[in-house]
């Protein structure tokens, strides 16, 4: 079977966050694959590995994306498409969706997994809006999937706001990975020398048939901000027991959260 | 010209989640500054009792599509009959809760209609003309202010941020009207609930959060953090550094890839606060801090901060906490 994942390269979650002129600074930000994006790269391994045939990364971003890529290959996919046109970055999940899917279009697949959202803009839609676009059932945040042994459809436990439940899909499908579905591995030596023979395809918007001029975001980030700054706070002094009684007053008459 | 805003309300158990009504507060304001009025789209199997609750809000119309295939989530069947509303009423923004329910309904139904979709909203307004929203991003280490290039768009609020209408106002009842809807036979479906035993209080949606980290030391350890939740009606969250030692279920890790959590109150316990854990929880509105290592980061955002060992706090805190609940 044919599995496409979609992945986005995003900075390192231990990165701090660095605000300049009301943009994301990303000057000496380590780049990563998204972590909900490594779940379903993980997967979609395990799945080959149990059921056979082949894994295919698919990644919008700008050339140094080239390296997250390799880093998916490294793990143990077979090959990658690279969305690489400067016509689709700095779009919305609007735009993003609509290359997605017309490079989808054009590719193979029973099967397409994707994390539940990117650990940069927290959208949570992109891929949920593919399966849209191509008509195509979805199953978001899960944490266990299970393919019928003809591979014709699907069973997963999803985990939605705290609680669980069983969701059934036929394939071709699109399914989200949530935190839980799986412990992703590690490259090894020989993946990462392997990964620099796998190709990659660089896919402009000539090649998908898409007009830049058509990508029209709907919304636009006008500005970031820092986080709003806390006051400082009171470090309650004595031993653990005065310290715990006094610390239950103030969130009684202080804070008034009890 | 007038603007509809729709919202779109949710269920669970059969009952109006709380969301539903901070959507009709959003809505209610948004509609001020357009001019405008607010309609609800109900969507499930017997919503009947919730659509007359919804209509006595003070909103204009309440349309339902009410069908036992809807009984179950199914995204094809529930994004059909949404968007069949959608279409007769032509709003000029959709409000959706930022929960599960919301964001994946939200995502399908925007991208049928070829409409932006601004998800996980703190802050919404109309500022010249313009529709802007306010959003975290990175789980919160940066705030993004969005503006919609052109309405109709649809934005999901996060849970928590706006105060909730109330449920009954003195205004007349709206119109319910039932919208027939042929739905689709869905290729992705719900067949079944499972309901979680270990989690009491859902975490993103919780008003007291206490979260225990590697200070913990071990599943054992959890059980004091547990019966301090248990006192406070909270939920348990846990650190990354927790989570990853399998001392406790990895659905209560808060961060930046785990649950990004706002409540009135988060008590961290043992937790250091990298910033990975600090991006999922420094909105709480107080936040407590009890860790041996004075110079842990999670001081730093802390409100009220206890240099000791939770193993000594916690216990006396608990019992503390049970007599001021009993004074109440």
């Amino acid at each position: 079977m044919n599995i496409v994942v979609l992945i986005k390269r995003v900075p390192d979650t231990e990165t701090r966050i660095q605000i300049k002129d009301g943009k994301i600074a990303t000057d000496g930000i380590a780049w990563i694959i998204s972590p909900y994006d490594e779940y379903a790269v993980e997967e979609a391994l395990r799945l080959i590995e149990k059921h056979t045939g082949k894994v295919t990364l698919l990644c919008l971003g700008p050339e140094e994306a080239k390296e997250t890529i390799r880093k998916g290959l490294a793990l143990g996919a077979d090959d990658a498409v690279h969305l690489n046109d400067p016509a689709f970055l700095n779009g919305d999940a609007t735009t993003t969706a609509v290359v997605l899917a017309a490079a989808l279009k054009k590719m193979q697949y029973d099967l397409v997994l994707a994390g539940k959202q990117a650990v940069d803009e927290d959208n949570a839609q992109v891929a949920l809006r593919v399966a849209e676009l191509l008509d195509l059932p979805h199953v978001n945040s899960v944490i266990k999937l299970d393919l019928s042994d003809d591979k014709k459809s699907a069973r997963c436990l999803r985990e939605v706001d705290g609680d669980r439940d069983v969701a059934e899909t036929s394939l071709p499908a699109l399914i989200t990975a949530q935190q839980g579905l799986n412990e992703p591995r590690y490259p090894s030596l020989k993946g990462i020398m392997g990964a620099k023979k796998k190709p990659i395809a660089d896919w402009k918007a000539a090649n998908l048939g898409i007009d830049p001029g058509s990508l029209n975001a709907k919304v636009e980030i006008v500005r970031v901000d820092p986080p709003p700054a806390r006051p400082p706070g009171k470090k309650i002094a004595g031993d653990a027991a005065t310290a715990a009684k006094e610390l239950a007053r103030l969130l009684r008459e202080e804070a008034k959260v009890i | 010209m007038a603007n509809q805003i729709l919202i779109v309300p949710e269920e669970r158990e059969g009952a109006l989640r709380k969301v539903s009504f901070e959507l009709i507060t959003v809505a209610n304001e948004l509609a001020h500054a357009l001019g405008g009025a607010v309609d609800a789209a109900i969507i499930g199997s017997n919503v009947a009792a919730n659509a007359q609750a919804l209509a006595t809000t003070g909103i204009a119309h309440v349309y339902a599509v009410d069908d036992s295939a809807l009984a179950l989530f199914a995204p094809e069947t529930y994004t059909t009959a949404l968007t069949e509303i959608i279409r007769k009423i032509a709003p000029s923004i959709v409000l959706f809760g930022a929960t599960g329910f919301g964001k994946e309904l939200g995502s399908r139904v925007a991208a049928r209609l070829g409409w932006g979709l601004v998800t996980d909203c703190v802050g919404v307004k109309i500022e010249n003309g313009a529709l802007m929203m306010t959003r975290p991003i990175y789980a919160g280490k940066a705030m993004a202010t969005v503006k919609a290039k052109a309405l109709p768009v649809m934005l999901s609020v996060r849970p928590n941020i706006f105060p909730p209408a109330p449920a009954s106002t003195n205004a007349s009842t709206a119109p319910i009207e039932n919208v027939a809807v042929s739905l689709p036979a869905p290729r992705a479906r719900v067949v079944e609930k499972v309901m979680k035993e270990s989690v009491a209080v859902d975490l993103a949606e919780a008003k007291v959060v206490v979260s225990g980290g590697r200070g913990v030391k071990n599943t054992e350890g959890f059980e004091i953090v547990k019966q301090l939740a248990n006192t406070l009606g909270a939920a348990v969250g846990a650190s990354r550094a927790a989570v990853d030692a399998g001392w406790i279920d990895y659905s209560t890790q808060v961060g930046q890839t785990g649950k990004t959590v706002a409540p009135q109150l988060y008590i961290a316990a043992g937790i250091s606060g990298a910033i990975q854990h600090l991006a999922g929880m420094s909105s709480s509105k107080v936040i407590v801090a009890i860790n041996k290592d004075p110079d842990a980061p999670i001081f730093q955002v802390a409100d009220y901060g206890i240099v000791g060992d939770l193993f000594q706090v916690l216990p006396v805190l608990n019992e503390e906490l049970k007599k001021v609940l009993a004074e109440k």
